[in-house]
């Protein structure tokens, strides 16, 4: 059947004969490796996950995925972390894969457990991030019924994960654990959910590993098309205004080193994407910046007057290319990725590679070293001219507020200096995302770990907290907005706890900032719904709030006040710290491409457009 | 905008049809129709799918649903190297004064009689979608008091097997 869910039969299954109470002196041999072994569905399931090198899982028990958390009790390779919600829980996964590019595992009972997951799971789908969900259900008989806490997660999930499971007899929980860790990080990765009913974790059943898997439809496409891979490489070489464009795919195919090798080996301007930050040295000096609507004017306006376009493991976002009529309308533009269904999908592609990053690179390194063997490096000092005229008169910066207040981009400025580029840094959505992107110097990949695609309000704690459990041993720094922070700062209590004394910078600024911001200049200044309350009446008061979930409470003011702030919260490593940071609400974001217009319209800030009357190359 | 007729084998299991068809709506594309049965292979079923857009979405929804996990193989049917067939039911109001007339248009497309009744004849007919249309409109005047339709189903010519190789 294709058409619909096959009901379990109410039958009873034949089960496995009890073992005989046979007198056998003999001693018996043990059985080889791999052999099966009489377990319950739910031993089933923690073999797989320990099997498969899961270290941490995070989740909350409930009715239906109860059978689990018995022998989770018992297993000394899976460490489980009982989180306060479950959204926490998908985030926090989501914040251990992306810091170590691992599988994020989360776990939750059915119902509302699992409805509380689809948002940290829609946002993995958005960014591509490995993540492996796996949620009780009611039993067999009962689905379709609406029982208790049921809720059809497979079908509510459906159009925001790589792929589900359900699964309805308890030999397949080896097979189904195993094949949702290979599509969730295998190919363009993703979330893969995998919901088992409570009798199926019950059942006894018959366990060996390795399991067979079998996906006759899933062959992702890993080495580059040769003759796709010259063009692209002749195309490098014989540009005038080149581009490479560098999206959250290098971090996910591991290829930083190899983009840094090509960037030097050609000479061409680098662009990173909010989701690639990091895959390319801040300090190098072929680095333009972020692109997007709150990118640098040197990379925005590089993209906009190149010839050609070198997208690597970037997906064309509106927030990249602003209104897509406009925007790079003379480039000729190479799309490498690893999904054939990004490539053309918003612009069309003239040289389309499908592969992983790191094979293209190292592809495209080759090709490229024959390329200026025969005819010589490429000369883009005319184009270098250019670009550094936009660097040099538009660099990243920004004005302290004219009413006294405390600047939020010096407080997160000073938070990168000091906490350095080995730290590694979260942040919600909102003002404070894009300043975390923008004045940070990153340094390293898988060290910035935010909500890019679906943009999830609350995303810092929970994926701090996650980060923090993959490397207990290196500062994580959450950059959260006062009203990011209420979203998820229960996960507070799970960090105190459970031991994961991440730092929280709070950038209050008593409002929801971003919606502030476009209040401002799109709505006539009128102000509805943003203010929060977080100033004028100090509630929460953040510190207490902080404390009474034992953790550090601090509270800044000042500029003076910032790098002792940071200084005493780095001081402190037997638990989680929140700064309270004070900030003025009118500091906006800029550079800024207002929503559906082109990236031509650039303002460098209010009112400035660099790239409305400048001169070509 | 052109009419495609789409070949996608795909896992027999369940909630395949709802992925298909979720992908379809929430990508924002139509489907005219569906058909979907097993294959000489019980593990594979096939659906086939004709969709009305351009050259460009189309290659979107392909790609789209070659993503689909369970998805095997997708193959574009076009008209002359394909052969394309959709099955019809229809009631016809025909009472002994034009059951005759009735019964010489459905000798003329070779379509059959399955069912009949002092005021009604149901019939059946097979075809390509032009000769079930023209059909139609044929017996219109008289009064089609209920229809069903298949949906298309299509397979190319020749010796060759789309399920071939992808299957075994």
């Amino acid at each position: 059947m294709t058409s619909a869910t096959s009901r379990a039969s109410s039958q009873p299954r034949p089960t496995h004969p009890a073992p005989h109470g046979k007198l056998d002196s003999r001693p018996k041999p043990a059985p080889p490796a791999g052999a099966p072994v009489r377990v319950t569905g739910a031993q089933a399931l923690v073999r797989s996950l320990e099997s498969l090198g899961a270290e941490v899982v995070f989740g909350i028990p409930g009715g239906t995925i109860l059978p689990a958390y018995d022998p989770l009790l018992d297993s000394t390779k899976v460490r489980h972390v009982l989180v306060r919600h479950e959204q926490g829980a998908g985030h926090a996964a989501t914040g251990y894969a992306q810091a170590t590019g691992k599988v994020g595992v989360c776990m939750a009972t059915s119902g509302p457990g699992a409805t509380n997951l689809v948002t940290p799971i829609a946002d993995a789908h958005m960014d591509s991030v490995p993540m492996v969900a796996i949620t009780g259900q009611q039993t067999r008989a009962l689905i379709g019924s609406d029982a208790f806490q049921e809720a059809d997660i497979c079908g509510i999930t459906m159009p925001i994960t790589k792929h589900n499971f359900l699964v309805t007899e308890p030999a397949d929980i080896p097979q189904a654990i195993a094949e949702a860790f290979h599509l969730a990080r295998t190919g363009r990765p993703g979330p893969v959910l995998v919901d088992i009913p409570k009798d199926v974790l019950q059942e006894t059943t018959s366990y060996s590993w390795p399991p067979e898997m079998h996906l006759p439809g899933y062959r992702p496409t890993l080495r580059p098309h040769g003759k796709q891979v010259r063009e692209a490489a002749k195309l490098m070489t014989t540009s005038r205004r080149p581009v490479l464009y560098v999206g959250g795919g290098v971090i996910k195919s591991e290829a930083s080193a190899e983009l840094t090798e090509l960037a030097e080996l050609t000479g061409i301007p680098v662009v990173t994407t909010l989701m690639a930050r990091g895959a390319f040295p801040d300090s190098h000096p072929q680095h333009l910046g972020m692109p997007g609507m709150h990118g640098t004017v040197a990379a925005v306006a590089a993209m906009q007057r190149s010839d050609l376009l070198i997208s690597l493991g970037a997906r064309f976002d509106d927030r990249v290319t602003g209104q897509l009529s406009t925007f790079a309308q003379d480039a000729t533009v190479v799309h490498a990725d690893i999904d054939p269904a990004e490539i053309s999908k918003n612009r069309k592609a003239d040289v389309p590679i499908v592969g992983d990053c790191r094979e293209i690179l190292a592809e495209l390194i080759s090709e490229v070293r024959a390329e200026i063997d025969q005819s010589g490096r490429p000369d883009f000092d005319a184009w270098w001219t250019q670009v550094g005229a936009w660097r040099d008169t538009y660099p990243p910066g920004y004005e302290w507020p004219s009413d006294g207040t405390l600047s939020p981009q010096y407080v997160i400025e000073r938070l990168g200096k000091l906490a350095g580029p080995d730290a590694i840094y979260t942040a919600g959505v909102g003002q404070h995302q894009m300043w975390a992107a923008q004045f940070i110097g990153y340094e390293r990949p898988n060290t910035w770990i935010n909500s890019g695609g679906l943009g999830t309000m609350g995303f810092a704690v929970p994926a701090a907290m996650g980060a923090q459990f993959a490397f207990p041993d290196r500062p994580v720094w959450a950059i959260d907005g006062d009203g990011c922070f209420q979203m998820t700062c229960q996960e507070l209590a799970t960090c105190a706890i459970e031991g994961a004394p991440i730092k929280v910078a709070v950038i209050n600024n008593g409002n929801l900032g971003m919606v502030r911001q476009w209040q401002n200049l799109f709505y006539a200044e009128r102000y509805s719904n943003t203010d929060l309350g977080t100033h004028m009446h100090r509630i929460p008061d953040f510190t207490l709030l902080a404390e009474s979930m034992g953790c550090a409470g601090l509270r800044c003011d000042t500029q003076e006040g910032v790098d002792t702030a940071i200084q005493r919260a780095m001081e402190i490593n037997d638990r989680p710290v929140v700064i309270d940071f004070l900030v003025g609400k009118d500091a906006q974001v800029w550079p800024m491409v207002a929503a559906g217009t082109g990236n031509d319209e650039i303002m460098a800030a209010r009112g400035i457009r660099p790239l409305f009357d400048d001169d070509e190359v | 905008m052109s009419t495609h007729t789409l070949s996608v084998l795909v896992e027999n299991k369940p909630g395949v049809l709802a992925r298909v068809a979720g992908l379809f709506s929430r990508r924002g594309f139509n489907i005219d129709s569906l058909a979907v049965g097993p294959t000489e292979n019980p593990e594979i079923s096939r659906m086939t799918i004709v969709v009305a857009v351009e050259e460009l979405p189309l290659e979107q929804v392909t790609k789209q649903l070659n993503k689909l996990v369970n998805v095997i193989k997708i193959v574009e049917l076009e008209e002359p190297s394909s052969v394309q067939r959709e099955l019809l039911l229809a009631k016809i109001r025909a009472d002994a004064t034009v059951r005759s007339q009735v019964l010489e248009i459905v000798d003329l497309f070779r379509a059959k009689v399955v069912d009949v009744s002092p005021e009604a004849v149901t019939i059946e007919a097979t075809g390509p979608v032009d000769k079930i249309n023209a059909l139609l409109r044929m017996l219109e005047p008289y009064g089609i008091r209920e229809l069903v339709q298949s949906g298309m189903v299509a397979v190319g010519r020749g010796p060759r097997s789309i399920t071939g190789t992808s299957t075994r």
